[in-house]
């Protein structure tokens, strides 16, 4: 009997294999900013425990490394994941000294590198599973609700990530919702200005050129500069309009943050937006109008529905870039979860970091899938209704 | 008139870039309004040419870095030998997408330390993807009847890449590249948030001591140079695209 190999399976075996017995699982440390000790999987979980995990993730790694079955490289990852998840926790609560409130453990970089590797696993049998936008959204619907359970269970309470929280959960909450009102609402304004823009660029042509080349510009300033530079003018508009104070316009804080973003959430939507009617086909528009259809219901009927995909793309840009981007209103006071970021930098409190780089990385990543979900079911609809 | 005005703005543009850098002092009394309390109107606790040549070899270092892994990678996936890996490397650019780059920053610190390294993984990372993207999406609609010729003119598959593929996919290519230029010119600013020696450090400190005249020079530096480096890498694109369009009649 001859074994065939995968290649990807042998990427994904070799991490596993150096992640799983050469790498530290966990990291313990006497407080939280003092260097670590590393354990290895063995030394971070019960006896019994650990040797279940390294059980777990070897036979992963050998379903991987060889061709199996989608359904089995399925089961292999989701196993591992779950495992890895849940004995993080445990190994948590294991190394703390019972009592001590100091003593700090963190996932390290065999923890971390089981995960990806897992993760990688899990991808490819997804991608080759080629899902439906519906059951991609449902896989996603179901991790955020295990680690949603994972939380409030408690059985990670003992991670240090946790214990930063723990210690600001209130401003946790605070942050997280000037996050997504930065992220957001600049995107509603970005939709709200950009598209009757991309509309007028499209229709009038001199207009197409210049507005364009302004808002390229405005893309090559750097973030930190732009927050920076609205500052002034906003400033001078709180003390001199009446009125714009009392809306919350300052010059430092959320007010020249927002507007930053808007500013850089035009371009890819009136861009989008002018591709996207650009596309139109000219049958459709002759058709419509050799109907009696007027300029406005052509452009309601017709070119609007035609041109949705390709503007909702440009959406998906936008709120994806704007997720990440927030995070450096904390250099200018406007809060979100750069905040959190900027901190641990500050105080080399990795843990810190962490608090606010996962969940932006975790909102960004599940704004991505939702988007391109409904992105592909516009486009498919589209599909059907041509071929109708 | 209308074709030599906007070669003469990228010059005018050019030059007051370099006398900017140069001799920054005599742009003094323009920037004064900006600042209060008597605080030094033009950078005062560095050379800004040498930041803005520490910042473009980032960029550059970074760049070039992304580009070689990107095309290899590229390269690989679309031979058959690689074939296998297409459909994850194309979900993995996806993911690798929504990571902000501040957070890779931020957790490349406790990995490599302070300064430039976080930078130029952060960089690198955020580079790798348009040029992927693009060398994929070259490589992947290359015209059917000339690697035909190229296979009946019995090219091995070594040469086929060198002398069709290649240079075939070269003007798309460039085009990754420069999308990933822009980016990283305006990214490495926030490597300065982890003490890395680019403008960014020029921004913030005017941005830690309410100084706006730094903001607005550190920022305008880097937006010019995005500006003209786009402008000079879409005309060797042209270029290119020129060339591969007659090499094809």
């Amino acid at each position: 009997m001859t074994l065939r190999f995968d290649k990807l399976g042998v990427v994904i075996a070799a991490i596993v294999a150096y992640a799983a017995l050469a790498a530290p699982f966990a990291t313990f440390r006497a407080n939280r900013i003092v260097p670590g000790q590393a354990r290895p999987v063995l030394e971070a979980l019960p006896p019994a425990l650990g040797v279940l995990l390294l059980a777990i993730v070897m036979a992963g790694a050998i379903i991987a490394l060889l061709r199996t079955p989608l359904v089995l490289r399925l089961a292999a990852s989701v196993v591992a994941l779950v495992a890895l998840v849940v004995l993080i926790g445990v190994a948590g609560s294991f190394l703390t000294p019972a009592g001590n409130t100091f003593a700090r453990v963190a996932p390290a970089s065999g923890f971390w590198l089981l995960i990806f590797a897992f993760t990688l696993l899990l991808a490819d049998v997804l991608t080759r599973l080629n899902l439906s936008p519906w059951a991609r959204v449902g896989v996603l619907v179901v991790a955020a609700l295990a680690i949603a359970a994972l939380l409030v269970s408690g059985s990670w309470d003992s991670l240090s990530i946790l214990k930063e929280y723990a210690s600001r959960a209130d401003s946790f909450w605070a942050e997280t919702s000037k996050h997504l009102t930065l992220a957001l609402g600049s995107l509603a304004g970005a939709v709200v200005v950009g598209i009757p823009l991309g509309i007028l660029c499209h229709r009038v042509e001199n207009l197409r050129a210049g507005v364009l080349n302004v808002l390229n510009i405005i893309q090559t300033i750097p973030s930190i500069a732009l927050f920076g530079l609205l500052i002034a003018p906003l400033g001078w508009i709180a003390v001199h309009v009446p009125g714009a104070a009392a809306i919350g316009i300052r010059g430092i804080g959320t007010a020249p943050a927002f507007v930053a973003l808007f500013l850089y959430s035009l371009l890819p939507v009136v861009a989008n937006t002018v591709v996207g009617l650009a596309g139109v086909p000219r049958a459709a528009n002759d058709a419509a109008r050799g109907m009696g259809m007027t300029d406005r219901q052509r452009l309601f009927d017709v070119e609007f529905p035609l041109a949705f995909p390709v503007i909702l793309t440009g959406i998906r840009i936008v709120l994806v870039q704007n997720i990440g981007l927030a995070t450096i209103a904390a250099l200018i006071g406007g809060g979100g979860f750069g905040v959190f970021v900027f901190q641990g930098v500050g105080q080399t409190a990795m843990d810190l970091v962490l608090l606010g780089a996962l969940p932006t990385v975790a909102l960004a990543f599940a704004a991505a899938i939702v988007l391109d979900a409904v992105i592909e079911m516009t486009a498919n609809k589209r599909r059907v209704v041509e071929t109708a | 008139m209308k074709v030599w005005l906007p070669a003469l703005l990228r010059l005018a543009v050019l030059v007051l870039l370099v006398v900017f850098i140069t001799s920054p002092n005599w742009f003094e009394p323009l920037l004064r309004p900006l600042t209060e309390n008597g605080a030094p109107a033009i950078y005062n606790q560095g050379s800004l040419l040498a930041l803005t040549l520490q910042h473009l070899r980032t960029v550059l270092v970074a760049t070039l870095a992304a580009t070689i892994v990107a095309v290899a990678l590229a390269i690989l996936v679309t031979r058959p030998a690689g074939a296998e890996f297409l459909p994850l490397s194309r979900s993995l650019v996806n993911i690798g997408q929504t990571f902000p780059p501040v957070a890779v920053l931020a957790l490349a610190v406790p990995a490599v330390g302070f300064g430039e390294k976080p930078t130029l993984i952060a960089l690198f990372l955020y580079g790798l993807l348009p040029i992927f993207e693009n060398a994929l999406t070259a490589l992947t609609t290359l015209p059917g009847n000339v690697m035909e010729a190229a296979r009946g003119a019995g090219m091995t598959g070594w040469q086929r890449l060198m002398k069709v593929e290649l240079p075939l996919s070269a003007p798309v290519i460039l085009g990754g590249i420069r999308l990933s230029v822009v980016i990283s010119l305006a990214t490495a600013t926030i490597g300065s948030t982890v003490a890395a020696k680019t403008l960014g450090e020029v921004i913030i400190a005017g941005l830690i001591s309410n100084n706006l005249a730094f903001v607005l020079q550190g920022g305008l530096i880097v937006a010019a140079l995005a500006v003209l480096i786009y402008d000079g890498l879409s005309a060797i694109e042209r270029y290119a695209a020129r060339r591969m369009g007659q090499g094809t009649e």
